[in-house]
């Protein structure tokens, strides 16, 4: 047994009679570098350590959380939980899971070459990114940042229901941000590379996506408003499958605020639309042998062939919907309770390349970046719309490049007017993976 | 009871002083202790139920140490003497400088009292009477009509409490208390779902709940999702925009408020570079950064680096007069800091943010803007924006908003963005109120770290912003 995992046993151990106590506690070692001008600009690196604990009596739940472990600290953390418990409401659906016997995948996430690799690697990486970016074109003026990051984390989770998980996982990533110039026009993009060991790292791709990205951008214009086809990068595409994949949540479904809900079994996007939710894959960033409330994770199918097959839950939704948890139980870290989410969102990908997709398109806008998610996307709605930059492209090839535009549509509609899932499936540093996505039409707002 | 005399115990001074001589034992020409005590809790009403009820617990120290260009920077959450000294060697071998010696730090308190007085800890009130703000918002909201389908409040309150001692002799203290409140309705309606939100939030305690009526907040949040349901598409294409009082402080937070952060400026990755002296607004816009607003959102009485915090007027009558400054930024260019290192947490390095940043009143009548605009949008209420600095672009979200037509506001609109470019729409701005509010409480993000700021600004109009609606 881990030795975190015998700490949450232990306090889970303390619950009193009446009542189900759940201790999650992880830790975490953490280093960043961040290069500038040739130099080392920062270098942090610390070990942080908490635990989140959640009682559940009588139907109340009541949560709590500290930044130690120290036994005195998890011993108040426990006590202010059990007194939030008091004051929630009671509901026959809260509760703790009963462990469901499900086997879980065995992933290996923990590589012992970054939990022994030297800082001077890390300084000298970030360092070299940093000249890459640099050398990469005349163009480049600035480079924002160039950064090295790691993270060695192990995680646990008890409950005295007899819930039972640990995990571990390390991973690091180069990242950097190229201002390219051209008379009095600046255009600013980034490249990065993520792997779990310093060896699966691609320095030169990192830095060369970033400069290509800012110098295409040269030159960009605000066109006319205008309705055409959007094709979205990879990396766009996974920030709309993330949005998906919490739109799909079964507690929002229950709760009425699910555009999804009371839509199973309608064809809710176009043919080519299979939308999955898979955290076994190894190569997801957030792969998990375990979701936050220790129960195996599997597979989940959303959406198949357009049509809508299922959506996620947690212990505590699924007992409210008479269903079974669809191990997506997710916490932001220790701090916080655990919620319905997904971890590894994907959209199966289709046939066609990239320059295929735009080639069957002809004419349109390829999106290279988005803004304004957070303010643009009403979950509730559906109404869609965001800042963009990116490219127009006419006879399949990349032309002018935009700027100070918006897109928009609802997701409704996005998801109908999907045309193709490229072949291109990456995972990115996120909860999803990204493929090159074709949509029928959307608003172009300019001059 | 007042929150100026801060908690001075989160360290014995003695221990802080030997401290910053183990961090500068190596060498390094600056280092600094940041120690923090945060407490919170934040309750959740959905669905007819208080669901989420939470409360946690940070206490530790960040310690950084600076080398000529290198900042070496490591924290522990253990306030033992024995626990700060290891991060202070952690900070002073990262910073890894040759040299060495040994070096004497002498500190001496300089502390400013807070802006914002507290009246009653929000620690000290039952957990009771939260729940039953939130039950009453709950009732208050569903009352307002029978399209109401779902109502979400959230409660929450902080108390933080930091010590910064650094190698110039810096030692102060804060104690920062805040509460929130935010209200989200769902209306539903034959053309789908829309949603509606209120939310006010201040640094002071409980009393916040004397000064508000969450049952009017909610109340004016359910009406905002029910006008929403008639709401038409928003249009698309480039128009003249209103945006009333107090709703619209992130156009400038977004627009030119982090181009004018220091650090931006030192990396030339902002348009606002090299522009000091310049006329880049039209000439009525004056625009402030102020961290002893009273009570505001983003208030506090020292900033993350121990310095007391002032009111810097950042575009004076449109001429660009300084940008904001933190120690880092302030050295390298010789400058004089402005108090605007902040920083999430203890785990985190300072940087130079916001605080409450707001544009001064114009001498136009509100109405009056309204009715000289023959077709363009009223934004009543903005969302979050965004800002890629480098090029100056930025988009914001309008969640209440109305069609202009012929000097009269028409139809509600649906939820959209807005874009523009920051110097551009600057010198785009052809009409100022005189009805200057501050708007909503925020958290403004960068780099990952998240901080409270507070926005404002009197009913203004530009003259060409992009909306980005789907109307054909």
């Amino acid at each position: 047994m881990s030795e975190l995992l015998e700490v949450a046993a232990r306090v889970a151990g303390w619950a009193r009679d009446g009542e189900d106590v759940e201790v999650y506690v992880s830790r975490g070692t953490e280093t960043e570098v961040r290069a500038y001008e040739g130099e080392v600009e920062s270098l942090s690196s610390a070990t942080s350590a908490g635990a989140g604990i959640r009682v559940v009596r009588g139907g109340r739940q009541g949560f709590a959380y500290a930044g130690a472990l120290d036994e005195e600290v998890l011993a108040e953390t426990l006590a202010e939980a059990r007194d939030n418990a008091s004051f929630s409401s009671a509901e026959a659906w809260v509760g703790l899971p009963e462990p469901d016997g499900a086997r879980p995948v065995v992933l290996d996430l923990w590589r012992e070459e970054l939990a022994g690799y030297p800082t001077a690697g890390k300084v000298n990486a970030a360092l070299d990114l940093e000249r890459a970016v640099r050398a990469a074109d005349p163009r480049v003026r600035q480079v924002e940042s160039a950064n090295w990051g790691d993270v060695c984390s192990e995680k646990a989770l008890a409950s005295s229901l007899g819930v039972q998980a640990s995990d571990r996982s390390t991973a690091c990533y180069l990242s950097a941000v190229a201002v390219a110039g051209e008379g009095a026009q600046s255009q600013v993009a980034s490249g990065f590379s993520v792997g779990r060991a310093p060896s699966e790292l691609d320095s030169a791709k990192a830095a060369g996506d970033a400069v290509s990205r800012a110098v295409r951008l040269l030159g960009a214009t605000k066109p006319p408003s205008a309705h055409l086809p959007v094709v979205f990068e990879p990396r766009v595409s996974a920030q709309l499958t993330s949005l998906l994949g919490s739109v799909l949540s079964g507690e929002r479904v229950l709760k009425g605020t699910s555009l999804f809900a009371d839509r199973l079994g309608e064809q809710v996007a176009a043919p080519g639309v299979t939308l999955m939710d898979d955290p076994t894959i190894p190569d997801a960033w957030r792969a998990a042998s375990f979701d936050d409330e220790g129960l195996a994770c599997r597979p989940n199918t959303m959406i198949e062939g357009g049509v809508l097959r299922a959506y996620l839950y947690d212990s505590t939704s699924a007992r409210r919907a008479s269903t079974f948890s669809t191990a997506s139980a997710v916490r932001a870290g220790y701090k916080s309770a655990p919620g319905v989410g997904s971890r590894a969102v994907y959209l199966v990908p289709g046939e066609l390349s990239a320059n295929e997709v735009l080639a069957g398109l002809g004419e349109g806008l390829l999106v290279q970046s988005l803004s304004g998610l957070h303010s643009g996307v009403n979950p509730v709605s559906g109404d869609f719309s965001v800042g963009a930059e990116g490219l127009l492209f006419r006879g399949g090839e990349l032309s002018t490049p935009v700027r100070e535009i918006t897109i928009a549509s609802s997701i409704q509609r996005m998801l109908q007017g999907v045309t193709t899932v490229g072949n291109d499936l990456q995972w990115l540093p996120s909860s999803a993976a990204g493929v090159t996505l074709a949509i029928s039409e959307m608003s172009m707002s300019g001059a | 009871m007042t929150a100026a005399a801060g908690d001075p115990n989160l360290i014995d001074e003695a221990v802080v002083a030997r401290v910053l001589s183990q961090a500068l034992k190596t060498g390094g020409e600056f280092a600094e202790v940041f120690a923090e005590d945060r407490r919170g809790s934040t309750l959740g009403l959905d669905d007819g139920r208080i669901e989420d009820i939470s409360s946690g617990h940070d206490r530790g120290a960040g310690i950084r140490v600076v080398a000529g260009n290198t900042t070496g920077f490591a924290h522990t959450a253990d306030l033992s003497e024995r626990g700060l000294l290891k991060a202070a060697e952690a900070a002073s071998a990262a910073a890894r400088s040759g040299g060495g010696g040994t070096r004497e730090v002498a500190l001496s308190r300089r502390q400013p009292a807070s802006p914002s007085r507290v009246e009653v800890l929000p620690a000290g009130v039952g957990k009771d009477r939260k729940v039953e703000l939130l039950h009453k918002a709950d009732a208050a909201a569903r009352a307002a009509g029978g399209s109401v389908r779902q109502v979400n409040a959230f409660y929450r309150d902080s108390r933080r409490q930091v010590l910064v001692a650094s190698s110039e002799g810096v030692l102060a203290s804060d104690d920062q208390v805040r509460a929130q409140f935010r209200v989200t309705v769902v209306a539903s309606g034959d053309a789908g779902m829309q949603t509606g939100a209120e939310s006010v939030g201040a640094t002071m305690g409980f009393e916040l709940f004397d000064r508000h009526d969450v049952e009017e907040l909610a109340r004016s949040a359910a009406r905002r999702s029910l006008r929403k349901l008639q709401a038409r598409p928003a249009p698309s294409g480039t128009m003249p925009v209103v945006i009333k009082c107090g709703s619209g402080g992130v156009l400038f937070h977004e627009a030119c408020g982090h181009g004018l952060e220091a650090d931006h400026i030192a990396k030339a990755v902002s348009v606002f570079a090299g522009k000091v002296g310049e006329q880049v607004a039209a000439p009525s816009v004056t625009l402030v950064d102020d961290g002893t607003m009273s009570h505001e959102w983003g208030a506090v009485a020292i900033d993350d680096e121990g310095r007391p915090t002032s009111r810097n007027v950042l575009i004076q009558d449109g001429v660009l007069t300084d940008y904001m400054w933190d120690w880092l930024r302030a050295r390298q260019q010789d400058k004089d800091v402005s108090a605007n290192g902040r920083r999430q947490s203890y785990q985190h390095l300072p940087m130079v943010r916001m605080t409450n940043t707001y544009l001064l009143n114009g001498g136009d009548s509100p109405d009056e803007i309204v009715r000289q605009t023959r077709h363009g949008v009223y934004v009543a209420q903005l969302g979050g924006g965004q800002v890629n600095t480098a090029t100056g672009d930025f988009v914001f979200g309008m969640t209440e908003a109305y069609m202009i037509e012929d000097g009269q506001l028409t139809d509600p609109i649906r939820d959209a963005n807005l874009i523009g470019n920051g110097p551009q729409v600057l010198r785009d701005i052809d009409a100022l109120g005189d009805d200057f509010a501050m708007g909503w409480p925020g958290t403004c993000g960068k780099q990952g770290q998240g901080v409270p700021v507070g926005m404002g600004q009197p009913t203004l109009r530009v003259r060409g912003l992009t909306i980005g609606g789907t109307a054909r």
